[in-house]
């Protein structure tokens, strides 16, 4: 791939005197100029509301937001109109849950989860069970960390509603199997939603070669701005459920006592959406076409390797998730024995290294690990060999300073 | 400022009054929960003041050296000293504090709030005896 770091104006900074080696790309990924200036430029010369204006600069920015929409849609295989504009996956999940769970959830149901989800693709699963009174299972995971997809046709039954199931875990890494998990989740009669916010930015990812029914993602981690997301959702579907949110821009024709929703994606993106931020992101999808995603996958699958390969040859170190590089997406969690990861976090910092360190939003899958909290290091298109290797030689510092 | 001064480091590797009492009269512990930090504080009191102390947990090296600390700061001090210490003699002592770890660092100062509202009447009443005294 080629040299993308001049494109990222963040990396030229300097934190506590060093460098900044940025090791954090699966909280948010950091932004190229191409990102910043098409937020900056939209402002500059093309804001206004979109869809209901009669004047040019109206229909310049409606042009522009839905022309964004065009990119992600193609991004992901997937129709526009399939494409709904969120704040983000939290945001997207929260609302499916809501309107999946309308339609298609009723008592003595089950909803099926895992448990190495992200709190966002759980507790709003959580919530409507308890509002349903439907049951909740989580499918477990194996020693290695990957998912029990024996469990998984043991626990699936004609209850079964929904499979919600994210694609790369943003902790162990694993790649889970969703053509697999898709293909038995409808043999059971259910649908499958995909927490997808480790993966499109990360590698090539299809909704057709998925099978999957939902999938959600959010721009903020794929080079695009924070405040905007994706839910995508399968035409049929989308049209069976109601909104969640309602108000200006999702309705069709309203009476003080009833009213009817205006077609998708649109009934779903009430109020003024983010519009700057999906043009940003639709900036951060021509910018990841251009450099390909089978390389941005073979990039960092030759840095987790690397960083894998270090961390493992250190016996201060135990690591969680799948060995293999090519079963990862681009996380790495691990913990140094008799050491709290916030120290860690804190000494790399102190070398200008930012790494993640805490429960990542996965409570229960630490429970399961046994530990309260790990290291994470996550990387992305501008990371380079050099960085794992600064912070492998970092990593022996804090085990001198430390360990015992 | 550099978050680990060798002072942290040398109570983490070396920590003071680690244990436990075999007839404390306070015995509290409290947590930083999201981190998974817990410390458990005791206290011997005699005559209105801290005649022995110990601590025992598990957390991060600046919430453990913070504990170690502290109780070589409170050993020996009065209960009505000690109810008015703020929290910033001990962010002194350690050295500073850098933000995200304040409440890592200020574990072993809350655990004693707790201790001191958890001592009952008559050590209170005790405690203001000696005062007058």
């Amino acid at each position: 791939m080629r040299n993308v770091r001049s494109d990222f104006p963040i990396l030229g900074r300097e934190i506590n005197g060093r460098p900044l080696i940025y090791l954090d790309s699966a909280a948010t990924s950091q932004k190229p100029r191409q990102v910043v200036e098409a937020v900056a430029r939209f402002y500059r010369e093309a804001n206004a509301n979109v869809h209901r204006g009669l004047y040019v600069l109206s229909v310049e920015a409606t042009e522009l937001y839905e022309g964004a929409r065009k990119k992600v849609a193609a991004f992901i295989g997937a129709s526009p109109e399939e494409v709904i504009f969120t704040r983000g996956t939290t945001e997207s999940l929260n609302a499916l849950a809501y309107s999946l769970g309308e339609a298609r959830v009723g008592p003595g149901d089950e909803i099926l989860v895992t448990a190495m989800e992200h709190h966002a693709n759980l507790v709003p699963w959580q919530l409507l069970a308890r509002r349903k009174g439907a049951r909740l299972l989580a499918v477990g995971i194996t020693p290695e960390g990957e998912l029990d997809l024996g469990d998984l046709e043991d626990k699936l039954s004609d209850r079964t509603r929904v499979v919600a199931v994210t694609h790369v875990s943003n902790v162990l890494g694993t790649v889970n199997p969703i053509p697999e998990i898709s293909r038995m989740t409808h043999e059971a009669g259910a649908v499958v939603v995909v927490d997808a916010a480790q993966s499109v930015p990360h590698m090539r990812v299809d909704v057709q070669e998925l099978g999957c029914d939902f999938l959600a993602f959010s721009g903020h981690k794929m080079l695009g701005p924070t405040g905007v997301g994706v839910l995508w959702g399968r035409r049929e579907l989308l049209e069976g459920i109601p909104p969640f949110l309602t108000g200006g821009e999702m309705i069709r024709e309203v009476w003080i006592d009833r009213a009817t929703w205006n077609d998708i994606p649109y009934k779903f993106e009430a109020g003024t959406p983010p519009i700057a931020q999906a043009v940003g992101l639709g900036a951060a999808v021509d910018y990841l076409v251009e450099l390909g995603m089978e390389e941005v996958r073979r990039h960092e699958e030759e840095l987790v390797g690397k960083a894998l390969e270090g961390l493992l040859s250190r016996d201060y170190v135990e690591i969680y998730g799948p060995k293999d590089p090519a079963r990862r997406g681009g996380v790495v969690a691990f913990n140094l024995r008799g050491i709290h990861p916030h120290d860690v976090a804190t000494l790399l910092d102190q070398e200008g290294i930012a790494i993640r360190a805490g429960h990542h939003c996965a409570q229960p899958l630490h429970r399961l690990l046994g530990v309260p909290a790990s290291c994470r290091v996550s990387v992305y298109v501008y990371n380079t060999v050099d960085e794992i290797e600064a912070f492998l030689d970092a990593l022996d510092r804090v085990w001198e300073s430390l360990g015992r | 400022m550099s978050p680990y001064e060798d002072l942290i480091i040398e109570h983490w590797r070396n920590p003071r009054n680690k244990g436990t009492l075999p007839d404390p009269d306070v015995d509290v512990t409290e947590a930083n929960v999201p981190c998974g930090d817990v410390l458990r504080l005791q206290l011997k009191v005699r005559d209105g003041a801290v005649e022995d102390v110990r601590f025992d947990g598990r957390g991060c090296a600046i919430s453990m050296a913070s504990a170690s600390l502290f109780t070589e700061m409170i050993k020996g001090k009065k209960l009505e000293e000690l109810r008015v210490m703020r929290e910033e003699e001990l962010l002194e002592a350690l050295g500073g504090v850098i933000k995200p770890r304040l409440k890592c660092a200020l574990l072993p100062y809350r655990t004693l709030q707790k201790a001191l509202a958890s001592l009952g009447p008559r050590a209170r009443k005790g405690e203001s005896e000696t005062a007058r005294s």
